[in-house]
This record gives structure tokens, sequence and C-alpha cells, in this order.
């Protein structure tokens, strides 16, 4: 894409954004090849493949890759495609192998990808056949951060947390224990669905779209939070009420809603209709507070890690992937997390929460759906494409000299959108790595 | 029972699918036409969205249940395939106090993946017995097997089939049928509809 075109589609300045974005089949391509072939992406999480052998299927853009834990243990991501003609290795969701075998003319490989057996080897290929170089193609690199698997197909893309930068403290307590243990949460399920709208409306929900709260006003209404019998309204408990909130810009193109408690930093009561769990969650408040000091005032609300990675880091607390699956449809993957060594009655009435609330049957993310599904249609037409979104929330209300980094603004905001698609015009454009992550242009052979 | 049905030879109990002591008796017959009734009683007030009297026909304990289907192994199913009640991430695992949120929710008029409300028909098929207590004579709980298929359609051009199977219990409250226990396994992997707003 020339620069014009994308001057064109995106112009964070003035606050519009092209709907070509989001309906276009041209630019999805785009997407497809510039942005999903270079940014890290989340695979998984390693308590899905706990055991040598164990492997789960996942996807990365469009395409279908598995993740394996190896015989020695070691965690890998390969493209699931056979090198022969392509056909899908595995097509099991989940479990436990020695060997993928490709159904089709049975060429098998290990589980740390290497092709092994090719049958009638030696009549038909000996001394051609190269098998180190017929291995499933892995990604280029890949980081087992606090147990969130991400990968990326570019060999030059910076580390992953590098390409973090100051989002990690916010993403940090999406994966960390509750009482500020570092990582120790396990996936008790997931949800994967479709849905026709462009993933980036689902992207931009969780970065920081705060604005959006009258769209679930009937959840609201009714109460579902996990004080909702003792009398309490809203979808959650307000654990934040005393804090203030921020929202906040990275470089890179991620996003967060996140909040500071005050100073006294005092536990909200939450999770009412439960005694067990109410003390618990006051036990792991207290403990996180000794373990964090000043640091435990940063309360994660909710993100996006660029791309098309979310997070909501409260409850109902888990990772979420918007795959891309069509201009305007989105394969949705959520993992839902809890700390793997919670009381049974602790993870059981998350695990109900977190049905109640999420996915295609949950009672709030039922109305942000359909309000993606509906502004994608709507955007199709010859007419529509021709008037840009508009993006002028909030303009200039941010600082930048917060020692949380990025741009910080204490009221809601659509600066990080507009981040966002500030980063994602430098990937259309096959900027550097140095642009990729925001870099100043003095600092930016750094990053190369 | 009419002279037509009675006439017929009662299928062994050997021959008929789940518990071998239900056989196609007389009374087997009567309870199905009975239970048959229930269900098109039920999908009436469900897509007549009498939402809160269908709310009636649930017990107060009801558990309500629809698991994940997933791709496993050849052999595996038995073990793997479904998601399981009481453990994990299914797409429903609920008790009467949720769905009542459901419809609470969807009465609100600003739920706005129901506002406009859908159209929606479901039809129920395939229906058996598969146990009566204490017995199929006077039965007061029952365990049915049957299929559904709902359809919805929403706004302007959004349409969904979801086809599935529906292991029930029904329990007689007062003289009249209430699921107590109901499970929903729909024929899908990745769940191809954007939302599940609907009652199964
Ligand atoms: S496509 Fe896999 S062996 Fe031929
Ligand atoms: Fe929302």
């Amino acid at each position: 894409m020339t620069q014009k075109d994308i001057d064109g589609l995106v112009d964070v300045k003035n606050g519009f954004i092209s709907r070509e974005l989001f309906v276009d089949a041209d630019i999805y391509k785009q997407e497809l090849s510039k942005l999903f072939t270079r940014a890290w992406l989340l695979v998984g999480h390693e308590s899905l493949v706990p055991n040598p052998g164990d492997f789960y299927t996942s996807r990365m853009g469009e395409e279908s890759v598995i993740l394996c834990r190896d015989k020695k243990g070691e965690i890998h991501v390969f493209l699931n495609s056979c090198r022969h003609r392509g056909m899908k290795v595995c097509r099991y969701e989940q479990g436990n192998t020695s060997l993928f075998t490709c159904p089709y003319h049975s060429w098998t490989y290990t589980t740390d990808g290497k092709l092994q057996g090719v049958p009638l080897y030696k009549s038909l290929y000996d001394g051609v056949l190269d098998r180190e170089a017929n291995s499933l193609v892995s990604v280029a690199r890949l980081c087992n951060y606090k147990g969130s698997i991400w990968a990326t197909w570019d060999k030059d893309a910076p580390d992953f947390l590098t390409y973090l930068g100051d989002a990690k403290a916010h993403l940090d307590q999406a994966l960390d224990c509750r009482d500020g243990r570092d990582g120790g949460s396990e996936v008790i399920g997931v949800h994967k669905w479709v849905f026709p709208a462009n993933w980036k409306f689902a992207a931009e929900n969780f970065l920081g779209d705060t604005y959006h709260n009258p769209s679930h006003r009937s959840v609201d209404l009714i109460g579902i939070g996990p004080s909702a019998v003792s009398g309490k309204k809203g979808r959650r408990d307000n654990e934040l009420e005393h804090a203030q909130h921020v929202w906040i810009s990275f470089p890179a193109g991620h996003g967060v809603h996140s909040a500071i408690q005050p100073e006294a930093n005092e536990y909200i009561e939450s999770f009412l209709d439960n005694p067990v769990l109410e003390q618990y969650f006051r036990h792991c408040y207290e403990e996180r507070k000794r373990r964090l000091g000043d640091g435990a005032r940063l309360m994660p609300f909710v993100g996006t890690i660029f791309p098309n990675t979310s997070y909501h880091g409260r409850q109902p607390r888990g990772l979420c992937a918007w795959h891309p699956h069509s201009p305007t449809s989105t394969e949705a993957w959520r993992f839902f997390l809890v700390d793997k060594d919670a009381p049974s009655e602790v993870k059981d009435y998350l695990r109900h929460y977190y049905m109640r609330y999420s996915g295609p049957a949950g009672m709030t993310e039922q109305d942000d759906i359909e309000n993606w599904l509906y502004a994608t249609a709507a955007s199709t037409g010859t007419i529509a494409r021709r008037y840009p979104f508009n993006y002028q929330q909030s303009m200039g209300a941010y600082t930048t000299d917060h020692p949380l980094g990025g741009e910080l603004s204490l009221q809601v905001t659509e600066q990080i959108a507009r981040g966002f698609y500030r980063r994602w015009a430098s990937y259309m454009r096959d900027a550097d790595w140095g642009e990729l992550l925001g870099l100043p242009a003095g600092n930016r052979e750094a990053a190369e | 029972m009419s002279s037509a049905l009675s006439q017929t030879k009662p299928i062994p109990a050997e021959k008929c699918a789940g518990n071998p002591s239900i056989a196609r008796t007389e009374h087997y017959y009567r309870l199905k036409a009975d239970v048959e009734d229930f269900y098109y009683y039920e999908a009436d007030l469900l897509d007549a969205r009498r939402f809160r009297e269908w709310l009636d026909l649930l017990t107060e304990d009801i558990s309500y249940f629809m698991p994940i289907r997933r791709n496993v192994k050849f052999g595996q199913h038995e073990a793997r395939e479904n998601t399981r009640r009481g453990e994990g991430i299914s797409w429903f695992d609920e008790d009467k106090w949720t769905l009542t949120k459901r419809v609470d929710q969807i009465l609100t008029g600003v739920h706005y993946a129901e506002e406009p409300l859908s159209r929606i028909t479901h039809m129920v098929t395939n229906v058996q017995i598969k146990d009566a207590r204490p017995n199929l004579d006077q039965a007061e709980e029952v365990d049915v097997a049957s299929r559904i298929l709902v359809y919805q359609n929403r706004v302007e051009y959004e349409t969904y089939t979801l086809v599935g199977r529906r292991n029930d219990t029904l329990r007689l409250v007062d003289n009249s049928w209430k699921v107590c226990r109901r499970e929903i396994i729909l024929e899908q992997n990745i769940l191809l509809a954007k939302n599940l707003t609907m009652f199964f």
C-alpha cells in the first residue's frame, strides 16, 4: 500500500478512519500478509499441553497451527499443513501423540515437527528428499510468557517483552495469580465461535472503549455480578469504585484500560454471594499488597495487545484471540483463566460467572457482538464507505510523562484506538521494527 | 389409547434403545404422547415469547446444560468429545437463577442482541422415553431423549439453524410435567452462530 493510499484511510491527526478497513477484501488480504505475518500473536497456554506429547490445535491469523510439547518437554508451534501436499496433519483439537501421521500419503512428523516417516522412501525418494528441510513449518519466534504462548512468523521481530513494552504491567495482571505471584494460572476452558463482523471491532472493544457502556444497559439493570443475589446491580462488582481509571495507548499499538487504587488501597467487598469467595479474594488482595507494595495499586481491567489479543484482567478473567476469518467475519477464541491452586469452590464459582458473562451465551458479550455485526453490515455499502468512522473523542487529552508510560489519559478516550490505527498503518507500509514498536526515530536502530 | 395402537404388537424390550425395561407397551405410548404434548406446549410458549410462563415449566432445581463438542480421535468420544456438566467451560451450565436472569434481560427491552426480538421456531422430534420412575404406568419422573431443531431469524437477513439432541428428565409436579434436567447437544464444534440468545 502506498503512503497516499494509507493516508486516505487512516487520518489519526483529524480522527477519521475509513470504513474500508472494516469491510474491504483487498485491505483484509494485506492485513493477512503484512500484519499477521509479523506481529506477535497469542497461540494458547501451556496448561493446554501439560505433558510431553500433548498438542493443542490453534490458529494464527487465518491459518491452523499446532501447539505441541515435544518428548523432551519443549514447546513448539507449527503450521498445521503437510509439506507434501498440504493436508492438515492434525484435525483433533487436543490430545497426546508421539507422531502426527498425515492422512493423505502417510508422511509422519515427530512432536518436534521433524519429518520422520516417508512411505517407500528408499525406492522413491532416496538421495533426493531432505527430511530436515521438510519439517513442519515452524514459527520464527516463540515465547512462553507466564504460561501464555505467543508466536510470530517474522524472524526479525523483537523478543516478546520488547514487543509488549510498558503494556507488560497490565497484561501481567491477567496472567498472574490473584495474590500477586507470577504466572500460576490455568485455562479451564475455551470458547470458539464465528461471528459476522470485522476482527478489529472486537480488538477495539477491549482497547479501552469504555464509552460503549450504555450497550450493556440490559445486563446492568438485571445484575449478574458476584454480588447480584445480595442485591448489587451491574454486570460485575465495582472493585475499582475509589480508583483513578487510566486509559493508555502504548507506542507498539497496544492499549489498556486500568485503574490505580488510592494510596490507602483497601479491599472493597465483592463476591458477597459466597463467603468462601469473599474470603479468598480478600486474602489474595492482602497478599498481593504485601508482595507488590505500592505496585499493587495498579489494577488491570481490559486491554488489547496489538493486533488481536484482548484480555480481561479482573473478572471474567481470560485471554481472547480475535482471529480474522474473512473481511466481515471473525473467529473468536476465548481462553478462560483461573489461579491453578485456587480452592475448587472458587474455580467452580468463577466458571459459572465466566459462562454467564462471556462468549455467545454470555449475557454481556452478546450485546457487544450484536453491535459489531450490524456496524460491519451497515458499513459495506458504496455510500457508507465514503464516510469514515469518527475517532475524535478526547483529542489531545493525554499526557506522555506518566510513570506508567505511553499516552495516558484520565478520561474515556479514543486516543488508544487512534494509536492502534497509527500502528496498523505502519504495518501496511511495511515499516521497519523500529517504527512498528513506535520508537522515537533516534532509538530505532536498537530494535533491529 | 386408540384401537389401532393397542392392536400393534409391542416392540420387545430388548429391541428398544436405552433401558430394556422400557418396552413399547400401551403405557409407554400413552406416556410418550403426554410428554410430546408437553414439548409442543413448551415450544409454543418459547416461540410465542411467553418466557415467564416458560420458566414455570422448569423446576426450581433445574440443571440446564449445553456442552462444547470437540474433535477427538476414534475411540475417545465417550471420554472426551463433550465438555462435562459441573466442570470447566461449556456453552451453558446453568440453574434456575441464571435462566431467570436471561429472561429478565430480554424483558428489559434493551437487550440489543434480542431487540428487536428474533423470530424463532422450535421443532421437537424423535421423542423416546428412556426411563420412567417408578414405572411407565404411574410415572412421576421420566428420562426423555429427543431431537431439536431451532430456527432463528433476526432483524432482516440473519438466520441460524441449530440442530441437536436433547436429553431431559421431566418430573411430575402438581400433576403437570416440569423439566428438572436438560442436556442440549448441538451438532457443532466451533459454534457457527454469533450468539445463543434463545432457549433450547
Ligand atoms: S499430503 Fe501429507 S503425505 Fe501427502
Ligand atoms: Fe462490552
